[in-house]
């Protein structure tokens, strides 16, 4: 493929998806389009075990389009999961979320309740804390981060801790950081765990164009690398078909400020590819 | 047995520094026109327990209320309520900021007399340091230590329903009835607005018995509002109003608050209100949202 062929949103789509890979029986939960379109582009390929709603209240066989539907679209409706029932579902643990925090920090916690210092008078008062707290101690979760910069990957504790995270200090009496499952954050600029030395934050794959110093210059904490530093893959023609036919309104070209495509190698170096 | 009494009736149980717990979720399924009932009352000081939209943003804008017991407040594809952003970036309510399963289980611990209910939710986390009055218990049964999470007893819950007869049985249609049921059985007094009323003997037919949540008794009031969950919705029978939602927020940033009480709430009743939003008919066609 050149880099005319797949957007950034596509690149992060398929390594988001990949998020899910052997996951099993869980409740696949995408939160945000782009997410979302992973989540199901993993359970129609290779993972068809995973489960997944369709973001009201019914579970469905099949995944529904992300984009262009209408309210009289029928859907695969396998069984009821009205809220009440997520939770049934997420303090079992069979689930994997993958949502869009504003602030991480080094230990993996994260924010998206208010920023500021003064928690009473927050300079930016946001959603709150939603399920955060529950979802990170209960099952594995993972984050999607459109924007890799030092305002999201923080350098401080987050403003409002609304996960838990691998912070010694907050850890409870009686629990291990075993019982703690942050998987894969996938930015605009790589694809990234909490594998590193004590859940350090390690850099997996880089975006084809992005240097391993442009993510570190973006990110507030010492990052670790894998040793087999790799270039994410980009998605197979197979992938972008199904992409493709998920989101026929193509809603993922407008998720990212300008729809910045995959590739950004220097065009001669990735036309000899 | 006859629980039908008009929404200032209805409102009239809530006094001041009362709890009240509202059902519904964000921009779906709330019990609007009660809320603008309350608008119009005299209370003050409330303590406000919901999935919150629009309803915990004017109970907030407008004065009413001292604390917010919340996991979020958000109009979804608004994301951010602009009432509450407000409120709460000029220090000017107390919040208790909580899990969404913490919320349901504080509701269940109410509805079941038990003092707390045991859970890992929250640990590790703000919750327990932006709330001392949450406590860590042991357990006799490992050497884990455990967030003891409170019962969240209601004075009143206010909750939307598809339909209800007078005896107060209610009957939700929409796909989710949320935690409305752990919010009538968590209240002293639980006041059900619906879109219809109803005999009994709708509910002798076919299976409609099958989406009756909780049983009559739980239900104190009913007050029969056709539409009164405009702005946000009542799925099947209506979606909620995106233009009326924009209208509002864009009011935050605008004229405020008052602009907007004096256009839609203050000295108008539920019909005055209706005509000025497109009628019960307008309602009635606004679209359901696609997910």
């Amino acid at each position: 493929m050149t880099q005319q062929d797949y957007s950034l949103a596509e690149l992060m789509t398929v390594a988001a998806a990949e998020a899910f890979r052997g996951n099993g029986e869980v409740l696949a939960t995408g939160i945000g389009l782009l997410p979302r379109l992973a989540a199901s582009l993993a359970m129609k390929t290779f993972t068809p075990e995973l489960m997944m709603t369709d973001s009201q209240s019914w579970m469905l066989s099949e995944p529904n389009n992300v984009s262009g539907r209408a309210v009289s679209d029928r859907q695969a409706q396998e069984s009821w999961m009205g809220f009440s029932r997520i939770f049934d579902n997420v303090w079992s643990g069979k689930r994997h979320a993958m949502v869009g925090p504003t602030q991480i920090d080094a230990y993996g916690q994260t924010n998206i309740s208010a920023l500021g210092s003064d928690y009473q008078n927050p300079k930016v008062q946001m959603l709150g804390v939603r399920g955060f707290p529950g979802n990170s101690i209960c099952h594995a979760n993972s984050f999607f981060v459109p924007n890799h910069s030092r305002r999201v990957f923080v350098a401080e504790e987050c403003d409002v801790v609304c996960s838990i995270g691998y912070n010694p200090e907050r850890l409870p009496r009686g629990y291990s950081f075993d019982e703690i499952d942050i998987r894969r954050v996938i930015t605009d600029l790589c694809v990234m765990d909490w594998g590193g030395p004590n859940h350090q934050l390690r850099v997996l794959s880089l975006h084809p164009g992005v240097s391993l110093e442009e993510v570190q210059e973006n990110t507030s904490f010492e990052l670790a690398v894998i040793d087999d530093l790799a270039t994410t893959a980009a998605p197979t023609p197979e992938q972008m078909a199904i992409m493709a036919a998920l989101d026929p309104a193509n809603s993922r070209a407008k998720q990212l400020k300008d729809n910045p495509v995959g590739d950004r190698r220097p065009l001669e170096e990735s036309r000899n590819v | 047995m006859d629980k039908v009494r008009s929404a200032y009736e209805a409102v009239s149980e809530i006094k001041d520094s009362m709890t009240i717990g509202i059902g519904g979720w964000g921009p779906r399924r709330k019990p609007m026109a009660l809320i603008r009932e309350l608008l119009r009352s005299p209370v003050k000081d409330l303590t406000v327990v919901a999935y919150g939209g629009a309803d915990v943003g004017l109970l907030c804008a407008a004065g009413k209320v001292k604390r917010v017991i919340f996991a979020f407040v958000s109009l979804d594809f608004i994301p951010l309520e602009p009432y509450f952003r407000k409120a709460r970036q000029s220090g000017a309510i107390d919040v208790s900021e909580i899990d969404e399963g913490m919320m349901l289980l504080g509701l269940r611990a109410a509805a079941w007399g038990v003092p707390y209910i045991p859970t890992k939710i929250g640990l590790g986390t703000d919750v327990v340091r932006l709330n001392p009055q949450i406590k860590m218990v042991d357990s006799p049964y490992d050497d884990k230590e455990w967030l003891a999470m409170p019962a969240l007893k209601l004075d009143v819950a206010l909750i939307h329903a598809s339909r209800a007869d007078q005896r107060g049985l209610c009957q939700i249609d929409s796909p989710d009835l949320y935690m409305d049921d752990w919010f009538a059985r968590a209240a002293e007094t639980t006041i059900v607005s619906c879109d219809e009323l109803v005999d009994t003997e709708h509910f002798h037919q076919g299976d409609n018995a099958r989406s009756v949540f909780w049983e009559r008794n739980v239900t104190q009031i009913v007050v029969p509002i056709a539409g009164g969950a405009h702005p946000s919705s009542c799925d099947p029978l209506y979606g909620f109003d995106m233009a009326h939602f924009k209208e509002y927020a864009a009011s935050a940033s605008v004229d405020g608050i008052e602009a907007y009480l004096d256009k839609y709430v203050t000295s108008k009743d539920e019909q005055a209100y209706q005509s000025l939003v497109g009628g019960i008919d307008g309602i009635r066609a606004l679209p359901l949202p696609v997910y």
